[in-house]
């Protein structure tokens, strides 16, 4: 099978159970999901939706309880191909602190590529692409702890793209981070997107991260609730506050005034869009009471 | 300043002395201490503290930073000055009380004994000032490699892995420390007064938060150790690569020639 598979992740089937003595635990029910080459998906879900559970299944940090996940067509259960799949999927979590491992920057860059045994002077290629990569070339012989939040979450992604991975995988890399930082983190992974080419998958709560994603994935109790456009996901402010997601002030004020009777398209996600909305739906209310 | 010590006393610089491979550094360092205490009298030990001053100058660390560290060792010269004292046995005797005299002897093997700490203080921050702790690490690890002969493989990368991640961690875990002291402190807990006993009692509160997030992050390291491909020392490369260079044998020859002048003095005096 020569042909390169549209899919980089195939989940099948997934179900998760934490189990301890008394207790047992589904966090993730029968779920299927692929995930496309070259796309940006943005997974949405409040706390103890599952989303993270899902998020180590798919670099095989956790085994599925039943069913399947491939990583290019690589079953993740398999042990001998473990490293395989790490390697394809990086993974970035939430806290940068207990992700970077050495004290200097580039050092801690090169820790992926000097475990895959690669030779030193192509780590060195890696380690300055991936520092350029993310914008922080200029910092390559900083500690990381005289960084900020933002700048030390970039080390850690930089850490991610010099395994040159097919696929990111970050579990809520902006929850710790100050607006400033949360900003440098979706547009760095934006431009990743874009420029490289580079698949990414971002889990988070922020609805307006998901702003620019190809698709985004709603989840609650361990299950795929929406699977669409982020313009039509955020359309349906109902579902949203029905599984405890905070909606984007422009999205819940266009539905509060469509289901005041205004004639708004509820799919305008940006604050311009929405303005325009409004100038119109006002426009012809005021037109209409005009001719009354 | 606790925050720092992750560069521990590193004074950045380009001297010849910085740019010393560390791991030949670290070799002379324990040959020279080896020849401070074989040095015998007056001339070589002398000598040697003429080339231990030099090695300083050249390493353009302010002389200020080096008496900095002497003034922390101080009491403990005294303490073994004042010792070394009273354990010489022959020439006159100066002063005797008790059971204790002080001969010239002793006076002698004090004056010694002090430079001996002096000097030997100087030479490891020579060490400590131009290396910085990463590079330490690095060549603590490259020393122990011969162990690998002897099936110590695993256990000398271990070791440099657990030096580099605690070297990380360091400031990470003092900044948690003085946080969770400001949040027990913003809790109405005192932990500058009192006696002993009450402040050891007090930092209870302090000590177990810290215990339980290392613990924790401990395993969130874990975790994201194994998501970057780590897998042991088995087949791992390192993207800097220790070189001696032509330097370095002048480094090794001058500190030969050290210990050579310090045995042809010990003879010939």
């Amino acid at each position: 099978m020569d042909e390169v598979m549209s899919n980089i992740i195939e989940v099948k089937n997934v179900t998760y159970e934490y189990t301890d003595e008394e207790n047992r635990f589904t966090a993730v029910k029968d779920l299927s999901l692929d995930i496309e080459r070259g796309s940006f998906t943005v997974i949405l879900g409040h706390n103890g939706s599952g989303k993270s559970t899902l998020a180590k299944m798919l670099n095989g940090l956790n085994k599925p309880t039943r069913g399947d996940v491939f990583v290019d067509g690589i079953n993740t259960k398999a042990e001998e191909t473990e490293i395989e799949v790490k390697r394809k999927v990086g993974m970035v979590f939430q806290n940068p602190d207990n992700q970077i491992i050495a004290s200097i920057v580039e050092e801690d860059v090169a820790f992926g590529p000097e475990n895959l045994g690669i030779p030193p002077l192509e780590i060195r290629r890696r380690v300055d692409n991936a520092l350029e990569a993310v914008d922080m070339s200029d910092f390559k012989k900083s500690t990381p702890h005289h960084l900020s939040g933002g700048q030390k979450q970039r080390i850690a992604i930089a850490g991610m793209i010099a395994m040159e991975p097919e696929c990111l995988v970050l579990d809520e890399p902006t929850a710790m981070l100050d607006p400033k930082g949360r900003a440098e983190i979706i547009s760095t992974l934006l431009r990743l997107n874009r420029e490289k080419g580079m698949t990414v998958v971002l889990i988070t709560h922020y609805m307006e991260e998901a702003e620019n994603a190809d698709r985004v994935i709603v989840m609650n109790d361990g299950e795929i609730i929406a699977d669409d456009k982020p313009k039509v996901i955020f359309s349906d402010v109902k579902m949203l506050k029905d599984v405890g997601l905070d909606v984007p002030q422009t999205a819940e004020l266009l539905y509060k005034l469509k289901s005041n009777g205004f004639k708004v398209d509820t799919h305008a996600l940006s604050i311009k869009e929405a303005a325009e909305q409004i100038i119109k739906a006002l426009g012809t209310s005021y037109t209409d009471s005009e001719e009354k | 300043m606790l925050r720092d010590i992750t560069f521990g006393q590193y004074y950045e610089g380009r001297s010849v002395v910085h740019k010393t491979d560390p791991r030949v550094k670290i070799l002379l360092l324990i040959l020279i201490i080896v020849f401070i205490f074989i040095a015998e009298n007056a001339f070589s030990l002398g000598f040697a503290a003429v080339m231990i001053i030099i090695t300083a100058i050249i390493s353009r660390v302010p002389f200020g930073m080096y008496l900095k560290n002497m003034k922390a060792i101080l009491p403990v010269l005294i303490f073994t000055g004042i010792i070394n004292l009273f354990y010489g046995d022959g020439g006159k005797v100066l002063l005797s009380f008790w059971k204790l005299s002080v001969t010239t002897d002793g006076v002698y093997r004090a004056i010694f004994m002090a430079v001996r700490i002096t000097m030997l203080i100087f030479v490891s921050s020579a060490l400590t000032y131009t290396t910085t702790p990463n590079d330490l690490t690095d060549a603590i690890e490259s020393l122990l490699s011969p162990l690998k002969f002897i099936g110590l493989k695993s256990a000398v990368h271990t070791l440099a892995m657990m030096m580099t991640i605690a070297l990380r961690f360091i400031p990470t875990l003092i900044e948690e420390a003085e946080k969770i002291m400001n949040a027990q402190k913003a809790r109405g807990a005192d932990l500058e007064n009192g006696r002993l006993k009450e402040r050891v009692k007090a930092l209870i509160p302090v000590l177990i938060p810290l215990l339980i997030s290392s613990v924790r992050r401990a395993y969130e390291l874990a975790e994201a150790m194994e998501c970057r491909c780590y897998n042991g020392g088995e087949g791992r490369t390192r993207m800097k690569q220790m070189h001696m260079s032509a330097r370095d044998f002048w480094a090794l020859a001058f500190a030969i020639s050290v210990c050579g002048g310090i045995i042809t003095l010990n003879i010939f005096f």
